[in-house]
This record gives structure tokens, C-alpha cells and sequence, in this order.
């Protein structure tokens, strides 16, 4: 229920289609140009992939910076709250839809695929691997999102959240960032932001080497913020 | 144990918004046929001790039951016997009406059929024919209004929470919505705040009057009217108010200590 209105209500106004639009043409965009796809001569989606964490970073918390602050800012969120049904059903649900319509402009970007496939003959399990891992990385940024909507009725506001959470993790595993705490911060520290890098886990993936343990890992990140998300809405509560 | 006739009742709730404290011990029972006018100047924690019955809110310390059924312990429970208008009638803008009464009766778990046969009763009794398939940003306030009644309405509840149902209304819709609630409160229990007085008078079997988030009176109309200080006719009136008013001001001003 909460799923289809949610999903329904992204293409309430023909942002959808400029999102989608939008997410396509950079996709392109950042492929075939800024990464000179053409010089590689290499029939591969990598370069598409590459990108992925970084238009992630912008674009997600676009989709769900709404979720939750813009229930708040209306004051329907007094009516969902009063409704006979678990916090976590509306948590997941508006999730559920945030994460189908990231998949819709995934499932868009599949003419990229296709076009690969005419001029080359790539490894087609790997880019199968990389669109799953990808569309992971994409639930993980938006869980960050919609547990950070629930605190605000400003979704600029919940944008700005959002990205800079979704930065640190993106930024996590750079060497540069490692090299900043590692003087100071013992060695499970260092290790423990290193874990956390949204880049490291799906480098991982679009590299081939299929690893469990990264899906777990965006799996694993996803039921924590969501988990995070309810404990927000019932702290607000007692606010 | 809550007495199995009350159908909501509140003890010592309290609430607190950092320093400031905007209900202050109200305990009250509402039963089963009543209509209980919520009065105050605003401001005065009408609509937090309406958003704790309803379990938006949970109380700094007190509790609420509705239909005997703890708000804090038991939520789900309490929330499935009330139907709840919060303050403004929020509402998806860009849901039709037919969609939005159709999701809220989905998510209060009425089946299809069951929705359906609930949405035809609504649609007749709260006049919705003529926007049922209007997107809800473009209602006027009337309507929307409406459809916020509609929404609180459609599981049929035991206890009915509205907050400020007329406010913003011209006087004819005023009348209708009094209407409305006059003929549903015999099998209710039903809790509308107001600050217009003539509305209590119109529709409430008892008055609550709340002022800086005390209870200041718990009484019928009536007797409120008798609370009025005696005029004298010596002094001209400059601004004319009604005796209802009056007892009003005496009320809340004596309390603000003026
Ligand atoms: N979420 C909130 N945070 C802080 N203060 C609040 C909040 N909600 C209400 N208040 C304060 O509590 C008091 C009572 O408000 P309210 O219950 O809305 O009054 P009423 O509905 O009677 O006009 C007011 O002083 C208001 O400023
Ligand atoms: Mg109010």
C-alpha cells in the first residue's frame, strides 16, 4: 500500500521524467566523454560504473531528501502515525518505493549495455554484477537519506544531510582520507572507516571478483539506517 | 483498571516541550453519546493533548486510553477504535480524493469490498460527489475539510478526534460540519477543539475549558453560561460579547491572573 502510493507519488509531476532523463544523459554523458570511452577501445561498461558512486552521491538524496520531511511538512506524517500499522511497514515501504525508481533509471541506462554488446563482446556477468551491485550502492545511499528526511520538514535541508553523510562514505576508503586518521587513530579504526567505503565494496564487484561479503555489506548498511530511521520517528515521539 | 464505559479517558498528562509545558495535568473521561467541546485560547494545549490521545505524541509523564487500550502500551490497538483530524486537515495533494480515502481505508486494513461500500456511505453523507475524482491541492478549504472527516471516518471508529473541524470555514460550511457531528455523535465519543464559542454551544454535551495547559472547567454548556460574571449596566459596551464569551474570558483571564 504505502509502496504503490509512494511510487505513484514520484510521478505526481514530471520531475520523475527529469530526473530520469537527467540520470541518463550524465550516465551517457560521463561514459562516452569525460571518461573517453571510445579511446580505451575496450568494449566494457567500467567507465559507466566508475561514475556510479559519484552521480549516486547527488542524485539519491534527491529521491528520497522527500521521504519523510515532506510528510512532515504537509502533516499528513500525523496521519500515518495514527494509523493502526507499525512504523516499520511505512519505513520500508517508502524505501521500497525510493529504491524501485532507482532501479527504473538503472533499468534506463540499459541501451549503454546493449550498445557495448554491439561493438565488442564484454564480460556480460560482470556487468550484470556491477548493474546489482550498483542498484545496492543506490539503496544504501537512499536509506542514508530517508533516516535523515525523518528529521527535518526541510527537504533542502535533508538534501544537504544526505549528501554530506553519503560523502563520507564514498570518501571512506581513499587513501587520502586513511592517510589524514591513521597517524592518530589505532589500526581497527583506520580498518573500520576503510570497511565502510561505498567505493572499495562496489570496486570490488565491477572488478569481477564477485564478493558476497560487498552485498552483505550494502545489505547490512541498508537495515541498519532503515532500522536507525524508526528509532528517529519514535525519538520524535517524546520529543 | 479504565472503566469499561469510558470510551477515552486521560490521567495527569503532562508534556513538555523543552522548558515549556504546554499540558499540565489534564485528566478527563469521555463516553460513549458525548460530544465534548475543547476550549481555549490558543496556545493552550488543545491540540498536543489531542495528538497524545491519538499517539502522535507521547506524553512527558500521564496517560491516555482510548477504548480502554493504553496509547503508549498498546498503540495499535488504541488507534484501530479512533479516527483522528489533525489540526489543518493535512492530506496528499496530489492524491484524488477517491485514491486518498481509498489508500486510508487500505491501510486501516477494510478490504477492497469493504472499502468500497464505505467510500459510497461517505461519499452521501459528507457530500464528496462532486470532487471525488478531483486531485486534492485543488479543493477549497470546505472540501478539504471534508475529505479530512471523510478520512477519520472511514473505519468507522468508537472515538472521534477533531481538531478545529470549522476553522476557516464560511458559515455555511460551519453549519453543515456542525450538522455532520451532531449526527454522528450519538454512537461516538467525540472530542472537538474550538476556539469559537457559539460552537459549543451548538454541538457539545460538555465543555472542557484548558487555558496555559490546565484544565480550568469540565461542565455542561449551561452551567458554563451560569460562569459568566454578572454585567453591570452602568458600563457601556464598547466591544459586544456574547454571555458565552464572557464566561470565557472570566475563565481564562482570572487563571492568567489579570
Ligand atoms: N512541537 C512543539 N515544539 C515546541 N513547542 C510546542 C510544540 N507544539 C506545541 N508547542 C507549544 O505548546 C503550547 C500549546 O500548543 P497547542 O497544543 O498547539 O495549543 P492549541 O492547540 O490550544 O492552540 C504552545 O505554547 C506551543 O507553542
Ligand atoms: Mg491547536
Amino acid at each position: 500500500m504505502i509502496f504503490r502510493r509512494e511510487f505513484a507519488a514520484y510521478f505526481a509531476t514530471p520531475l520523475a521524467a527529469v530526473f530520469l532523463a537527467v540520470f541518463v544523459a550524465v550516465s551517457a554523458g560521463m561514459t562516452f566523454f569525460v571518461s573517453s570511452f571510445f579511446e580505451r577501445a575496450q568494449a566494457d561498461l567500467s567507465t559507466f560504473f566508475t561514475w556510479q558512486p559519484w552521480l549516486f552521491l547527488v542524485l539519491m538524496p534527491a529521491i528520497g531528501m522527500r521521504l519523510w520531511a515532506e510528510e512532515r511538512r504537509l502533516g499528513t506524517i500525523e496521519l500515518l502515525m495514527t494509523l493502526p500499522v507499525s512504523p516499520w511497514k511505512f519505513v520500508f515501504g517508502k524505501w521500497l518505493a525510493a529504491f524501485a525508481f532507482a532501479g527504473l533509471a538503472l533499468v534506463l541506462t540499459m541501451p549503454l549495455w546493449i550498445t557495448v554488446n554491439v561493438l565488442g563482446s564484454p564480460d556480460n556477468g560482470v556487468i550484470f554484477a556491477s548493474y546489482i551491485g550498483a542498484w545496492l550502492m543506490a539503496g544504501a545511499f537512499l536509506a542514508i537519506a530517508s533516516c535523515i528526511s525523518a528529521l527535518t520538514k526541510n527537504q533542502v535541508l535533508a538534501f544537504i544531510g544526505a549528501v554530506i553523510v553519503g560523502f563520507l562514505f564514498v570518501m571512506a576508503g581513499f587513501d587520502l582520507v586513511l592517510a589524514a586518521v591513521r597517524p592518530w587513530a589505532p589500526d581497527v579504526i583506520v580498518q573500520a572507516i576503510d570497511s565502510m567505503s561505498f567505493i572499495g565494496h562496489f570496486q570490488r564487484i565491477t572488478d569481477g571478483v564477485f564478493e558476497a561479503s560487498a552485498l552483505v555489506f550494502f545489505i547490512s548498511l541498508i537495515g541498519f539506517a532503515l532500522w536507525l530511521n524508526v528509532q528517529i520517528l519514535d525519538a520524535r515521539k517524546a520529543a | 483498571m479504565p472503566n469499561a464505559q469510558a470510551l477515552v479517558e486521560t490521567r495527569a498528562l503532562i508534556k513538555k516541550f523543552g522548558p515549556v509545558t504546554a499540558v499540565d495535568g489534564v485528566s478527563f473521561r469521555v463516553d460513549r453519546g458525548e460530544v465534548i467541546g475543547f476550549l481555549g485560547p490558543n496556545g493552550a494545549g488543545k491540540s498536543t493533548t489531542m495528538k497524545i490521545i491519538a499517539g502522535f505524541l507521547e506524553p512527558t509523564s500521564g496517560d491516555a486510553f482510548v477504548a480502554g487500550h493504553d496509547s503508549r502500551r498498546d498503540p495499535i490497538a488504541a488507534r484501530r477504535h479512533l479516527g483522528y483530524l489533525p489540526e489543518g486537515a493535512p492530506a496528499y495533494p496530489d492524491m484524488t480524493v477517491a485514491d486518498f480515502l481509498g489508500f486510508v481505508a487500505g491501510m486501516r486494513g477494510l478490504t477492497p469490498r469493504e472499502t468500497s461500500r464505505r467510500l459510497a456511505e461517505l461519499v452521501e453523507s459528507i457530500d464528496l460527489a462532486d470532487v471525488w475524482n478531483r486531485r486534492i491541492e485543488a479543493l477549497s478549504k470546505g472540501y478539504k475539510r471534508r475529505v479530512g472527516i471523510a478520512q477519520a471516518l472511514v473505519h468507522d471508529p468508537d472515538v472521534l478526534i477533531l481538531d478545529e473541524p470549522t476553522d476557516g470555514l464560511d458559515p455555511n460550511q460551519k453549519h453543515e460540519m456542525r450538522a455532520l457531528i451532531r449526527a454522528l455523535a450519538p454512537s461516538k465519543a467525540i472530542i472537538v477543539s474550538t476556539h469559537i464559542l457559539e460552537e459549543v454551544e451548538a454541538i457539545c454535551t460538555r465543555a472542557i475549558v484548558i487555558a496555559r495547559g490546565r484544565k480550568l472547567a469540565d461542565t455542561t454548556p449551561a452551567e458554563l453560561l451560569a460562569c459568566a460574571p454578572p454585567r453591570d449596566p452602568s458600563v457601556p459596551q464598547l466591544v459586544k460579547t456574547t454571555p458565552l464569551e464572557d464566561a470565557f474570558r472570566h475563565i481564562t483571564l482570572e487563571q492568567a491572573g489579570v
